[in-house]
């Protein structure tokens, strides 16, 4: 049995990472909640994300938390030119379509990043990577801390946009009535476009908080988005408090099943709480009912 | 088919005979002397998760090829044609690619990386008696199975695991047995879990006691758990058995808990004896020991491959010395066979004794596909440099060991 300094820790260490786990899931319960697709692209996004964060490192020496700042609007209008210039002429207005063609996005943007990049590893150092804070009991990175503080303040922005403004209650609209929102006026196009924007610029914000103390290379976003759609599923599809907190919790159950079960049995934890949700409250935490 | 269709083919082959005809009564004397060249299979996981030691692997191999082709070729049978198989980091994904190297007509395949891949690879292989190098997989399954087409040049997992244990008591005896509790983390497939039984089996016959195996499957995203478990038990020495990324997790988030171990030995570390390890991350890398792959330092030849590697600004990494090695073997052999028939090639490659390579290997001899003078070697990170501090005949260094605190 683990003392209980090991098993504050590893729940600490959950929570932070959760946090991060949470925004690449914010992004994705965004799309999901206003298109109603999964995009498939996600992974990809984020692993062309860590990539701009790590050259911006590089090349213009910008401060990854500096970079966010930059890359978060760079990222927004992409994913708002993608959504506009190619999912959307693309799927013909079909949701099915859209399915199949930011699966076929995540494909070409993985191999032009592999094309471009090599399968190489890398990694930026910085002086405070390694810092941490002396809890007493426990050591505390503080790029993580960074992050989980980081990751709160965007989702509280987020829920600002779609409380108290004018786009946020038209994305709202549209997700819950395409057509009435279409009659009152709204340009459905284009909130669908911003929605795939907040969603992109939500994974870059995660790649910046990402890349001080982990990897990029072009295949590194899969590993994150299986996660995520695990989470989205176990906070409800669409729901932005559901998204944050069921990162946490998957951050948690991750951290507690690697530390019980070992790190290969690890993720059984999150696929088991994957299938209990969908089989006892299939909306999730906070989904709404259909 | 049509008739239109047939008529079509019949004149296209009818006027693309005629031309050739003319070509060869025009210019008889380039075609007779051109030699027909080799085609060899270059086979590595250059996507998924072992991509970066794939694309290291392919960048030997090819780099072999350029020097071979740029001397004028193979004697007797000209420039060596690469064919370049990525296996995508998977065994299914290897075995497609040796039924496409096949249908091409190669003589032969190098590469292969990991022992799950090579594993398949050899297999799938025999079954068309097509000659297979591996470069690196480790897993002695690869060459016991009596598969007459397999040879490996360098050292596997028995002889490796023998020399790192002998190696690991000898350093801990001569500093005074500091070392008593050891920790093994390891990487969950083939290699890891190999390994990992390997040394739980023999480390208490050199009387060390193992704390706790911990294994993490590949790609893992975080180490803390493992790293508090360590924290936890305190060994003496921990053992990683795992590849490049998450080796390098693994030694950033101990240095980043303070877990401070008085050895950190790897066997076959995945970054432990890695040249971009120790420039990009020093301070995490400092006095870690390896037994690995590793290139001779007192050859001209491996450093000037060095230098050539580094020009390129890449790393000089185990995989690329390796392959390089696996097809200059290769195309030793074939000067040997005098043609690029498979079953001349075979046994050109098991009578082989290849030398003046870049390893520091005993004389080459095959015996059922295995090389008896591969061994590897101890390495430690000393200096911001990777020194070879075992076995004497080779090393550069003495070993620095229990950690100065």
């Amino acid at each position: 049995m683990f003392s209980p300094v090991i098993l504050i820790t590893a729940i600490l260490n959950g929570l932070l990472t959760g946090a991060v786990y949470a925004l690449v899931a914010l992004g994705l319960t965004l799309i999901y909640g206003v298109l109603h697709i999964i995009n498939f692209a996600h992974g990809a996004l984020l692993s062309a994300a860590l990539f701009a964060a790590f050259f911006a490192f590089h090349l213009l020496g910008l401060d990854p938390y500096l970079a966010a700042l930059l890359l978060a609007p760079i990222f927004f209008g992409l994913g708002y030119a993608i959504q506009r210039l190619i999912i959307s002429p693309a799927s013909h207005g079909d949701d099915r379509n859209m399915l199949l063609v930011t699966l076929g996005l995540s494909v070409v943007i993985e191999n032009a990043l592999l094309y471009a990049f090599r399968a190489d590893t890398r990694t930026i150092d910085l002086p405070y990577a390694f810092q941490t804070i002396d809890l007493g009991f426990t050591f505390l990175p503080i790029p993580r801390l960074i992050g989980f503080c980081v990751v709160f303040a965007v989702a509280l922005v987020l829920w600002a946009i779609m409380r108290r403004t004018d786009v946020g209650k038209a994305i709202r609209a549209v997700a819950k009535e395409k057509l009435g929102a279409q009659l009152a006026g709204i340009e459905v196009s284009h909130v669908y476009a911003v929605t795939f924007g907040l969603g992109t610029a939500c994974v870059a914000i995660a790649a910046c908080l990402l890349i001080p103390t982990f990897y990029v290379n072009p295949s590194v976003g899969e590993a994150f988005v299986l996660i995520a759609f695990t989470i989205v599923v176990l906070g409800g599809m669409g729901s932005v408090p559901g998204a944050l907190v069921g990162g946490l919790v998957i951050g948690v159950v991750e951290s507690l099943s690697g530390l019980f079960l070992g790190e290969s049995l690890g993720q059984i934890g999150i696929f088991l709480i994957f299938i209990a949700v969908l089989l006892v409250r299939p909306t999730g935490l906070f989904g709404a009912r259909a | 088919m049509s008739d239109r269709s047939l008529a079509f083919t019949r004149r296209k082959f009818l006027a693309s005979s005629t031309l050739c005809a003319a070509a060869s009564i025009a210019m008889p004397s380039i075609l007779r002397a051109q030699e027909a060249g080799v085609k060899l299979g270059i086979l590595h996981p250059v996507s998924g998760a072992l991509s970066y030691s794939g694309t290291q692997g392919r960048l030997g191999a090819t780099l072999a090829i350029e020097e071979i082709n740029a001397a004028g070729g193979i004697k007797g049978l000209g420039k060596i044609d690469p064919m370049l198989g990525d296996a995508l980091s998977t065994p299914e994904g290897g075995t497609a690619e040796v039924e496409k190297m096949n249908s091409a007509g190669v003589a032969a395949i190098i590469g292969g990386y990991a022992s799950a891949v090579c594993l398949a690879v050899s297999q799938a292989a025999a079954r068309y008696d097509l000659p297979y190098v591996v470069d690196v997989g480790v897993a002695d399954a690869i060459v016991t199975r009596g598969l007459k087409n397999t040879f490996r040049f360098g050292p596997g997992f028995g002889v490796i695991a023998k020399t790192a244990l002998d190696n690991l008591a000898e350093i801990n005896n001569h500093a005074g047995k500091p070392a008593k509790t050891v920790m093994i983390v390891h990487e969950d497939s083939l290699f890891g879990s190999g390994l990992a039984k390997l040394l739980n089996t023999q480390l208490p016959q050199h009387g060390f006691e193992i704390l706790e195996t911990i294994p993490h499957p590949t790609p893992t995203r975080d180490f803390n758990n493992v790293v508090l478990k360590i924290k936890a038990q305190n060994p003496d020495l921990v053992i990683p058995a795992n590849y490049y990324n998450e080796y390098v997790l693994l030694a950033r988030t101990m240095q980043q808990q303070r877990v401070k171990p008085k050895g950190i030995y790897s066997v076959l570390g995945g970054a432990a004896s890695s040249y971009k390890f120790v420039k990009e991350f020093p301070d995490a890398a400092k006095y870690i020991m390896d037994c690995n792959h590793w290139f001779d330092p007192g050859s001209p030849k491996a450093l000037a491959l060095k230098k050539k590697i580094e020009d390129k600004g890449q790393f000089y990494t185990y995989e690329v010395y390796m392959n390089y090695s696996c097809v200059m073997l290769v195309a030793d052999a074939l000067a040997r066979a005098g043609a690029a028939d498979r079953a001349k090639l075979a046994a050109a490659l098991e009578s082989s004794t290849f030398s003046g390579h870049v390893m520091p290997y005993g004389p080459t001899k095959f015996v059922n596909g295995q090389n008896q003078g591969a061994a590897p070697v101890n390495t430690q990170v000393l200096d911001n440099d990777i020194k070879v501090v075992l076995p004497a005949n080779f090393a550069q260094a003495k070993p620095v060991f229990p950690i100065p605190a």
